[in-house]
């Protein structure tokens, strides 16, 4: 991996404010394994841009934008994944 | 007639089950798959000279092993003898859906693309090129709607020709030179052992690479695992070196990246998207302040058409049973005959058949939410609350509401669940839920004694049900179920209007199974306990000394610390766990006062006989106390059947029991002692 492509700002996706998009950087192993593979099936792979919709009206869980369709999860998860904000 | 199998696959909500629905009508059936807790829908249709045999498949996103209904669909390419794949792909949506075709490709799936939702597609300006699309996927790519009839014949007709004319649907697909290199070097090794050679060589090369357990357990058996192994590490150190990701990160991102490739040279987007409906909408139904209000307005909406709409109808049928019931004892006189008829099947029965128009309702509602796509967004909405409350997660809501119409779909429903644990969980705190089968009991005790609050009664008892349910789920977390914890991911799909034939065939077959499941143990009940009551011979029915009345008399000290130790009661208990609405049936057996009516018809037209008897039996606190026993105790044998079918075993079923006897005693036992030391009879 390159540094250079790190430009920008960096946060997990739990720090994105409500219409916030970046790009995946990382997914890290500290969460469940079975639930990464999940994920990774439905789109958060490196390189996907991913925007934050909405947090639901109670704080939790994410609802996010990608690939063109919406996913929730909690931000437990989230926290896992890095991504780079586009400006 | 030749006989030609198709397997329909493709994501959850992309029109899958109403092209089943449309392509087979009412030529299909429901059961499950072998060995399994997963629906499996199977229909047929005759087209030409051909019979085509059609398997609807699981909802999946992918063919991991992150799931049962993954594992299911896999199996069913790999194993199953079937002649093609149709993968139904949302034309809106295309990256993600492609992703489960990629998988089906790496299999050499004999496939065929359905591309639906055209219209939608078309909406949101996208410039879908088939031909191109068709050719970079080596397979055919058909246009359809699901909801209509456009694209059927030729999909028909795709069929047809895919069957006669199979083809490998591997060869298109392409994963970078890297990856190629090293799947081929695993080939080379996993080759030398035939029996691994059951699906192709570079999908087990792949699945070894993803760590996926089925498929490294079966490659452990064979005699050169270990040979397969070291070479396995080897092209996993590599892969680490080059690409600094895990091989599962890799192997995903190259299927999007195929998938953007193709899509690149296919599809036309328009540079800014319009918000869609669905986004607009949204923005309202999960707002952070209207969120939760529009959820309650919809839950008290579902309710008030379920049970406003459905009483002049559970009134019309209640008229039809009374009036059997008058013209059989007029025809027939006094006999064993009439009585049997009358006091045990039109009683019990009777009773039971008036909940149908509530029942059907109760699932109509349901199915417009669910096929809408609101229910996903209620999901979303309460997660938190059922994440903190119940430790579960927001798809345990949906079961949950489904649990006050009947436990019995209820229980079903949580296959929407990935973890078994979680599923059970669920069902064991579903029955607390108080379902429209203790409703006759309520309305016959509110209608004795609370005529002045009735709807207060009523309503705290559903309240105390879903609080005993958050603390017995706390109980079962901190015992049972140490340590589990349940990740919560879920898709929220567009909004659709739901289709009027699917909505009305998802409630039709949801309806019918509880007739058939509620109306033979009902009917079971009824008859056993008419000859428990009439039995010895020269008893008066269901008197002190019938059979009945000996085991009542015998187990009433056990509910005299709860305040109804008279021997009815506990007689109509015993055969509440056979159905709940069954109590009031017995007690109508009971005090023979069938010929005004069949139980409800007395209970809710407030006539004088069934209430008038319970009064001599209960007072108000007591018949609180009652009411609160019979929400929490045993659920009915048709839920606990259900349990056993879903969970594969006796135990779980068992432990509901055990949970449900404890809670109702200990909670009715504070509530009547509580309501004494508070001044109330």
């Amino acid at each position: 991996m390159n540094e250079e492509k790190f430009q920008g700002t960096v946060k997990t996706l739990d720090e994105l404010k409500n219409g916030e998009e970046g790009t995946i950087i990382s997914y890290n192993n500290e969460g469940d394994a079975n639930l990464k593979r999940h994920l990774l099936d439905m789109g958060f792979v490196k390189g996907s841009k991913i925007m934050l919709e909405k947090v639901a009206p109670l704080g939790d869980p994410l609802k996010l934008r990608l690939k063109g369709y919406s996913i929730c999860f909690r931000k437990n998860e989230a926290k896992n994944i890095k991504v780079q904000i586009l400006d | 007639m030749e006989i030609i199998k198709v397997g329909l696959a493709g994501n959850p909500n992309v029109g899958k089950t109403t092209l089943f629905n449309n392509l087979t009508g009412m030529h299909h059936h429901v059961g499950n798959w072998p060995g399994k807790t997963v629906e499996k829908a199977e229909g047929h249709l005759d087209f030409k000279d051909y019979k085509l045999d059609i398997i609807d498949l699981p909802g999946n996103y992918a063919l991991s092993a992150y799931s049962i209904e993954e594992i299911i669909s896999r199996d069913f390419i790999v194993d199953e003898s079937s002649d093609v794949i149709v993968n139904i792909v949302d034309a809106t949506n295309l990256e993600r859906n492609l992703y489960l075709t990629t998988q089906m490709m790496e299999l050499g799936a004999n496939l065929i693309i359905a591309l639906n939702m055209n219209k939608f597609a078309k909406k949101k300006d996208y410039d879908i090129n088939i031909k191109e699309l068709s050719d970079l996927l080596g397979v055919p790519v058909v246009e359809i709607e699901a909801i209509d009839d456009t694209g059927k014949e030729k999909l028909l007709e795709t069929i047809e020709k895919a069957a006669n004319d199979p083809i490998n649907s591997s060869k298109k697909l392409v994963y970078g030179n890297e990856l190629k290199e090293h799947i081929s070097e695993l080939r080379g090794v996993i080759e030398k052992d035939e029996n691994l050679m059951e699906a192709s060589s570079s999908w087990t090369a792949i699945k070894l690479l993803e760590n996926d357990k089925i498929i490294t357990e079966k490659v452990k058996e064979s005699p050169i695992f270990k040979e397969i192994f070291v070479e396995l590490d080897k092209v996993e150190k590599h892969l680490k070196d080059v690409f600094n990701e895990t091989p599962e990160e890799i192997i995903a991102n190259y299927r999007y990246a195929f998938i953007e490739g193709l899509l690149k040279e296919s599809v036309k987007k328009p540079v800014f998207e319009k918000p869609s409906f669905t986004e607009k909408l949204d923005k309202y139904v999960t707002n952070k302040i209207l969120g939760i209000p529009i959820f309650l307005v919809i839950m008290w909406l579902v309710f008030q058409i379920t049970f406003t709409v459905g009483a002049p109808f559970q009134e019309l049928i209640d008229g039809g049973f009374t009036w059997l019931g008058e013209i059989i004892s007029a025809t027939l006189g006094e006999t064993v005959l009439s009585s049997f008829i009358v006091d045990g099947l039109i009683g019990g029965v009777g009773g039971v058949l008036t909940f149908i128009p509530v029942i059907v309702l109760m699932f109509l509602m349901i199915s417009i939410l669910e096929d809408s796509g609101y229910l996903a967004r209620a999901a979303f909405v309460m997660d938190k609350v059922m994440h903190k409350l119940v430790g579960l997660h927001g798809k345990s809501f949906i079961p949950m509401i489904l649990g006050f119409g009947c436990g019995v779909p209820a229980i079903m429903a949580t296959r929407t669940m990935e973890h078994e644990r979680d599923r059970i969980l669920t069902m064991l705190i579903v029955p607390f839920m108080s379902c429209t089968a203790r409703l006759p009991v309520y309305a016959l005790f509110v209608a004795a004694f609370f005529t002045s609050y009735q709807g207060e009664i009523v309503f705290s008892l559903y309240i105390l049900g879903i609080i005993v349910a958050i603390i017995v789920a706390a109980i079962l977390k901190k015992s049972l179920f140490k340590g589990i914890t349940s990740p919560f991911v879920m898709e929220l799909p567009s909004y659709k209007l739901p289709s009027l034939k699917g909505v009305l065939i998802h409630t039709w077959e949801k309806s019918l199974g509880f007739i058939r499941k509620a109306g033979t143990i009902i009917l079971a009940a009824a008859i056993i306990v008419w000859i428990l009551s009439s039995l010895p011979i020269g008893v008066d029915y269901g008197s002190q000394e019938s059979v009945i009345g000996q085991i009542g008399t015998v187990a009433s000290p056990i509910f005299e610390p709860l305040g109804f130790g008279d021997w009815q009661p506990s007689v109509a208990l015993l055969f509440g766990i056979v159905a709940k609405e069954i109590v009031v049936g017995t007690f109508s057996s009971l005090f023979g006062v069938a010929e005004d009516g069949a139980g409800i018809a007395t209970a809710t037209e407030g006539g004088a006989g069934i209430a008038t008897a319970v009064q001599g039996l209960f007072t108000p606190l007591t018949a609180y106390v009652f009411m609160v026993f019979v929400l929490l105790y045993v659920p009915c044998f048709a839920a606990l059947g259900t349990i056993k079918q879903e969970t594969n075993s006796w135990k779980w079923p068992l432990i509901m029991v055990a949970v449900t006897t404890v809670t109702a005693y200990i909670v009715s036992f504070i509530i009547y002692h509580g309501g004494l030391l508070l001044g109330f009879v």
